[in-house]
């Protein structure tokens, strides 16, 4: 009963904006002020309602799954075609980087790869709903497509990597002592009206968290829109310079933001001349690389083990931007 | 009563402690409330998501920030 107010709601944005810009407030068309201000009221709800809808759908969906499915899902699947399961289940296992340590152990414990349980690893933050609807929101569907896409293709094949390198040694000593002590503990079926919960409460929790950073994020691309010329940066991190990527990786590992922060950054970073490639990969730095996850890790990964691990996670990222820039 | 708090330390795993602790005194319960963040230990009770709630050596909750209401209906079930 919800949905056909969302989608009058959504068809009407434009119209809304322009009403309380033009005709309510009276602005004129054409000035930085009014450009920014009605990219502003206009992106918030529009973000704001693919927010709600993709979240409420996701939350349903990830009811169906937990670590503990997909962890016997994965048990003895060979190597490749388990990199491609482990990446796919990572973007619908619901999943908390503070429970990668818990998750890392339960699965190399049943068994599966490290390769496989790396690319679980890096698939479950790198492709992320609410970064997907920003970028359909801000961007368009072409360009998040390509994200999934890529995104995927990472993880896969880092995972892969990984495991062929056969860094096990490097996990912490103290691991292999414990005994399988990994009960599978009893999940109760949910009916499906809890499933709708979970999507309300999905909703609830994760725009509880991160509006404040949609509304600043798409403040400062409001301001970027109405009042940086385009193409400005088009000269410095545009196609032709080399140093784009790596420059815009290096900055985006140490940066730790969520999703919803940066992506109308991103969004206007293109708008003003960044190539795709450059902007996918800043992107996908920032998000796939987390700072908090690796001081985790750290805790029962050596340090070669993360090094090798957020060097063929980058690499993974610097070959797609490069892919974008020159090939396409 | 002993519950223990299984967590690596980040923010969901402190809310879930604190919500305990309320929980515990708004039940004027005689329990003690401990916090574990040493992962070997954490992974003896088998647990793969954290936060998780520990009530007498028993697993009551995995992977969820229970609020305050939720941890005292399952305190005060018989275990």
């Amino acid at each position: 009963m919800l949905l056909p107010v969302w989608v009058l709601l959504y068809l009407n944005l434009e119209r809304m904006a322009d009403l309380l810009i033009y005709s309510l407030l009276g602005l004129k068309e054409g000035s930085h002020f009014t450009q920014a201000l009605w990219f502003f009221v206009f992106e918030v709800p529009k973000v704001m309602l693919l927010l709600v809808l993709v979240i409420f759908v996701v939350g349903i969906i990830r009811s169906w799954f937990s670590p503990e499915k997909t962890r016997k899902a994965l048990e003895g699947k060979p190597l490749f075609a388990g990199n491609v399961m482990a990446s796919v289940l990572g973007i619908v296992t619901p999943f908390c980087s503070c429970s990668a340590i818990p998750l890392f152990l339960g699965f190399v414990e049943a068994g599966i790869p490290i390769g496989v349980t790396f690319s679980f690893l890096i698939a479950a933050p790198l492709i992320n709903e609410v970064a997907l609807v920003l970028l359909i929101g801000l961007v368009g569907w072409e360009v998040a497509l390509i994200y999934v896409a890529t995104g995927l293709s990472i993880a896969i094949f880092s995972g892969f990597i990984i495991e062929k390198l056969k860094l096990q040694r490097f996990v912490a000593h103290w691991f292999f002592q414990i005994q399988a002590n990994q009960k599978n503990n009893e999940e109760a079926k949910l009916v499906f009206t809890e499933r709708i919960n979970s999507g309300f409460t999905a909703v609830k929790e994760i725009i509880g968290k991160i509006w404040i950073y949609i509304l600043i994020g798409i403040a400062v691309g409001a301001g970027a829109h109405g009042y940086v010329p385009e193409d400005f940066l088009g000269e410095l991190l545009g196609e032709r310079n080399w140093y784009g990527i790596p420059l815009a990786i290096l900055l985006g590992i140490p940066l730790y933001s969520n999703a919803a922060g940066i992506i109308p950054i991103v969004s206007v970073l293109m708008e003003k001349g960044v190539s795709l490639g450059t902007a996918l990969a800043f992107m996908m730095s920032v998000i796939g690389l987390s700072l908090p996850e690796i001081i985790i890790l750290k805790k029962v990964l050596k340090w070669q083990l993360i090094a090798v691990f957020i060097g063929v996670v980058a690499t993974g990222i610097l070959v797609v931007g490069l892919i974008f820039n020159f090939v396409l | 009563m002993e519950i223990k708090i299984l967590g690596g330390g980040c923010a969901n795993c402190k809310r879930l402690e604190k919500n305990t602790i309320e929980a515990v005194s708004e039940l004027n319960l005689n329990a003690t409330v401990l916090k574990v963040e040493d992962f070997q230990e954490i992974m003896r009770y088998g647990v793969m998501r954290t936060p998780a709630l520990v009530v007498d050596k028993k697993v009551v909750s995995s992977g969820k920030v229970l609020s305050s209401e939720e941890v005292k209906a399952l305190l005060i079930q018989p275990v």
